[in-house]
């Protein structure tokens, strides 16, 4: 169809200068492609998957009580006596752990303390990271180098030793943990922002802002930034999983903040492996295995995601 | 669909198979889950030892046609029905195995980089063997082959080749052992898609030498697709135009440039500055709207929406194929109307240039530090730019024009010692201690639109937040201004609230340019503007260009490797060559008379569409490292009419051999001479012609790039 753009102008010289303005409904909107990557990711299993098992957890997080009515933290009793160290049944269904309290319980409840401060971890870490990703990938030159080194270093240690190191120097509270893995995040964040900010310095509207005055900090802020965003997502997720991975080894090795007895994912698998051996396996397998689940349906998202945006 | 068969029988051998034939081909992407179709019933046929060229804009399916014709369908990729058919046989409905066959005994293909096309951590040897093992070669076999397929590419010493690795030889030496690779099978169809759009125009008249030569040796027939109309004219013997997933016209090359007979085909030709025009002679054609994008419905006419002819009849019917001579046809209802979209009448541009210099360059040299050396990128330059002037810069990659561009506007601090006058007053060397009314007078259109705007903000913020810089504008004051700036670009209003990718390149381009003329401009640097654009948007491009030009005597430094848009824009033009200006004059007295020895070889490179071709020059070899340039004339090393003990010793001086033409070269100007331009050849004998030519007269050394730098002290001492 034809509108009136496409009709040839006149220009001054007398000359027909005809425009190459695109005649409307010929190009697909930017709304038509989000409705089309929506429509896709939905045919997608393992967004289906991945999105059901995180909405489980979150639900979880939420109202752990409509999920269960049991208190995590007071031995099941039947018919009068514990029920301690019993195998999955219908009456517990993960079964108990040594002191009786039900594991069901105790999983669903301990949901909340990881789904608060994995989150908090990873957007504190992509943060910390794009601020430094941006400096070093636009500035580069001494302060890039400099930055690099440092980055190399706190890679080669292992982030659970530094972690140990820190917690034990400045206590354990819930504020302190996220602080210290969220820190030990951003070099790896910087990093992979810094190699995005320089790809981006690359191009011309980068040159195009300095030929016109415009401030370093303008660019790197108002013209940079915003493009690297997608970056910036699948990092967040990324570090979603890294920092439940964290959180729970932490607790494992006994760095929870509060008492031992609260629900927690890693503190109880610290709590129970030893039980294994005994055969009773539930006690660890069960909070181990909720890990797994919420870490591989936070990366089939992201993966979902990334392939869709990608076509 | 009706195959043109009565063609079969025309050409050489009537008997024999096609060596590839598409009959009724249509094929769909599956894009985000919704199949969309790109071919619309392709039909075409190259017979055996035949060369025949596809044409079209970018998106048109040619490229696709061309993977499709061997089957290599992305993974996305359905042919939906039809049939593809070589030496007889089917492929579309051939077993993976017979596929496999076919394809390494039977079909090549070359592609358009040929830096992807190799595996970058392998030795050339050990890949261009492995093309001989996969057709059952013995290893000892496979390395004589690889040793003898080289020399057949003319590649000087194949030993020192087969030792390196793909990044240490250069792009046009790279493409050729990627046709040595193709034609180890000893194929009956070479399918090449773009082989030379990523090359220098030099580097690509060698290649298209190499390309015809091995034709007239191997008798392989050739599909060959590009977007250069003259690459297609000097190369093949028939030629195909497709739009919207269909050959839209069909006939010999010659017949098909000199007469088109499909208002699309028309367009395409008058688009493109050809024939010596000059921007004072008429303003370009363009083609209204743009290509359909793939998907979308068009049942009749595949061309209606963008066709000045178009009629009630082309709503409801489709065309149908029209004999318009021997073995040329087209799919037009109005063949008897094409005459008049052929000698449209078009206004002029003037010419607006003064006398007076708005910028004056004296002395501007840029030297790069890496690794402790100094590179001399751009050595003491002298260049003034009139106002309302054009001036064409050309001369291949790496001979300093970006520099040279990017050292003026700032963004390279040129060294000390240059000067920079603007206007009068001599401006800061980096850009971020020059003035906003600095920064406004000198702006820049970058070559790729993509890159230049910035793909998260609305054409309407890219637009204020210039005019704001710029001018110093208030809030709502920019908001008018991009308003008037956008309709002064022919951007229509609902365009500013869209981002960069929902714009098509014309589109975008245009964004760019409004951009730039932000700050009332008074020279605006333009480097390539319109390289990445197809020729029916480019002509767009370059009109609009010269009418603000006209309106606003705004001046231009316009890089390009284009020959015949430069010759089109420019009122005068400057060759580069290794940081340095070896020639510079008005642009008539370019084309006309006495030529540096440089500019000779790189006018004599360029296919014309116009079938006229100039005796070619060859350059050989690679330019050579600015880190280390040769003695003397920087360019002796690669002259044809090079003088030992004058040229390789000292340097020659600018100096002017007829009213503001001048040259850097020693040689008299009755020594130069003029380059004679050669009769029209005819299509189907040139093959042989240049193949005995390109033997006895080329050598294709030195192309390697490392370690073979041309050394100073050498050429000396000698």
């Amino acid at each position: 169809m034809k509108t009136s753009d496409d009709i040839e102008l006149m220009d001054d010289a007398g000359s027909a200068v005809a425009t190459d303005v695109v005649a409307e409904g010929k190009i697909t909107t930017l709304k038509q492609v989000r409705a089309e990557q929506r429509a896709e990711l939905f045919r997608k299993p393992s967004f289906l998957i991945g999105l059901a098992i995180t909405l489980f957890w979150v639900f979880a997080a939420i109202a752990p009580s409509v999920l269960t009515s049991r208190n995590p933290r007071q031995a099941v009793r039947i018919d009068g006596s514990t029920f301690a160290r019993k195998p999955p049944s219908g009456d517990a269904w993960f079964g108990t752990d040594s002191i009786g309290n039900d594991v069901f319980a105790r999983v669903i409840h301990g949901t909340r303390s990881i789904l608060l401060m994995a989150p908090a971890i990873a957007i504190l870490a992509v943060i910390g990271g794009a601020f430094f990703g941006l400096i070093m990938g636009y500035y580069r030159g001494w302060l890039d180098e400099i930055l690099s080194r440092i980055i190399e270093a706190l890679l080669s240690l292992p982030v659970l030793l530094l972690a140990l190191l820190v917690l034990t120097l400045f206590g354990r509270s819930r504020i302190i943990i996220i602080f210290t893995v969220a820190a030990l995040f951003t070099p790896v964040v910087a990093r992979t922002v810094r190699a995005a900010v320089m790809g981006e310095t690359e191009l011309d509207y980068v040159t195009a802002a300095k030929l016109r005055g415009e401030s370093s900090f303008f660019i790197m802020g108002r013209e940079i930034l915003p493009t690297i965003t997608g970056v910036l997502v699948v990092e967040l997720t990324v570090r979603v999983a890294y920092a439940i991975f964290t959180v729970a080894t932490l607790a494992f090795l006994g760095l929870t903040a509060g008492d031992r007895t609260t629900p927690d994912w890693g503190n109880d698998i610290a709590d129970n492996y030893r039980l294994v051996v005994a055969d009773q396996w539930w006690g660890a397998v069960f909070p181990a295995l909720s890990i797994a689940s919420l870490i591989i349906a936070i990366n089939l998202i992201a993966d979902s995601i990334d392939q869709v945006t990608k076509q | 669909m009706s195959a043109p068969a009565s063609l079969t029988d025309r050409i050489t051998s009537g008997a024999m198979a096609p060596a590839l034939e598409v009959v009724d081909l249509h094929m769909s992407y599956i894009v985000r889950g919704v199949p969309r179709e790109v071919l619309r019933g392709v039909n075409f046929h190259i017979q055996p030892g035949e060369a025949y060229g596809l044409v079209g804009e970018s998106g048109c399916g040619k490229s696709t046609t061309a993977y499709a014709a061997l089957r290599y369908l992305p993974g996305n990729g359905r042919i939906t029905q039809g049939e593809i058919r070589s030496g007889g046989r089917d492929i579309t409905s051939m077993s993976s195995k017979e596929l496999q066959a076919f394809r390494s005994s039977q079909a090549s293909m070359v592609y358009q980089d040929p830096v992807a096309a190799m595996n970058p951590s392998l030795k050339i040897g050990r890949q261009v063997e492995e093309s001989f093992k996969l057709i059952g070669q013995s290893a000892s076999d496979a390395k004589a082959s690889a040793y003898a397929a080289l020399e057949q590419v003319r590649i000087a010493d194949p030993t020192s080749v087969l030792d390196r690795y793909p990044h240490q030889l250069s792009g046009g030496m790279l493409q050729r052992v990627v046709i040595a690779m193709a034609l180890a099978s000893k194929p009956e169809l070479l399918v090449l898609d773009e082989p030379t759009t990523g090359l220098d125009a030099t580097v690509e008249a060698e290649v298209l030498d190499l390309i015809r030569a091995l034709r007239s040796e191997t008798g392989a027939a050739v599909l060959l697709i590009a977007h250069n109309l003259g690459v297609i004219r000097t190369m093949c013997d028939r030629v195909g135009v497709m739009y919207a997933g269909k050959v839209i016209e069909e006939g010999p090359a010659q017949e098909v440039f000199d007469s088109p007979e499909h208002p699309y085909t028309v367009g395409l030709l008058n688009a493109i500055p050809r024939a010596g025009l000059r921007k004072t002679d008429r303003a370009l054609y363009s083609i209204p709207g743009e290509l359909p994008s793939i998907g979308t419905d068009l049942p009749t006419c595949v061309y209606i929406d963008r066709c000045a002819l178009a009629d009630e009849k082309c709503k409801s019917t489709p065309p149908p194929a029209t004999s318009v001579g021997e073995g040329h046809q087209t799919f037009c209802h109005h063949v008897d109307r094409v005459g008049e979209l052929r000698d449209a009448e078009v206004g002029a541009f003037s010419n607006v240039s003064s006398d007076d210099n708005v910028l004056q360059l004296t002395g501007v040299a840029k030297t790069f530090r890496q690794a402790g050396q100094d590179i001399p990128a751009l050595v003491s330059v002298d260049l003034g730019i009139a106002e309302g002037e054009t001036l064409g810069l050309v001369g291949e990659s790496g001979s300093g024009k970006s520099t040279m561009a990017k050292t003026m506007l700032g963004v390279h601090s040129y060294d000390p010692g240059g000067d920079i006058v603007l206007d009068g007053v001599s401006v800061p060397a980096a850009a971020t201690n020059r003035t906003p009314a600095n920064s406004a007078a000198m702006q820049m259109v970058f070559q790729n639109p993509d890159s230049a705007l910035n793909r998260v903000w609305t054409v309407r913020r890219i637009l204020e937040r210039s005019i704001i810089k710029l001018t110093g504008a208030s809030k709502d004051d920019a908001r008018a201004r991009a308003e008037d700036i956008a309709s002064a670009m022919r951007l229509s209003p609902r365009h500013l609230d869209m981002r960069p990718r929902q714009l098509s390149g014309g589109l975008k381009q245009r964004v760019a340019i409004a951009r730039a003329f932000a700050g009332d401009p008074k020279l605006v640097v333009c480097d390539e503007p319109t390289s990445a654009l197809d020729v029916s948007v480019q002509s767009a491009i370059l009109n609009l260009l010269a009418n603000i030009q006209n309106d606003q005597r705004t001046s231009y430094l316009f890089i390009t490797h284009d020959i015949g848009v430069v010759r089109y824009l420019a009122d005068r033009i400057a060759v580069m060559y290794l940081g340095r200006i070896m020639e510079l004059g008005p642009t008539d007295a370019m084309f006309q008379g006495v030529n540096h020895p440089y500019t000779e070889a790189l006018l004599s490179a360029v296919p014309s569409v116009d079938g006229e071709t100039r005796e070619r020059i060859p350059l050989d070899g690679e330019i050579p490292s600015p880190k280390n340039p040769p003695s003397g004339c920087v360019f002796h090393t690669r002259c044809h009419r090079f003088v030992e003990g004058l040229c390789d010793t000292k340097e020659p001086e600018l100096r002017e051999i007829a009213p503001g033409h001048m040259i850097k070269c020693h040689l008299d100007v009755a020594d130069l001479g003029v380059v004679p331009v050669q009769v029209q050849r005819k299509g189907s004998t040139f093959g042989e012609a240049d193949g005995a030519e390109l033997q006895s007269s080329d050598s294709f050394d030195d192309t390697v790039v490392e370690g073979e730098q041309v050394d100073p002290e050498d050429t000396v001492n000698d």
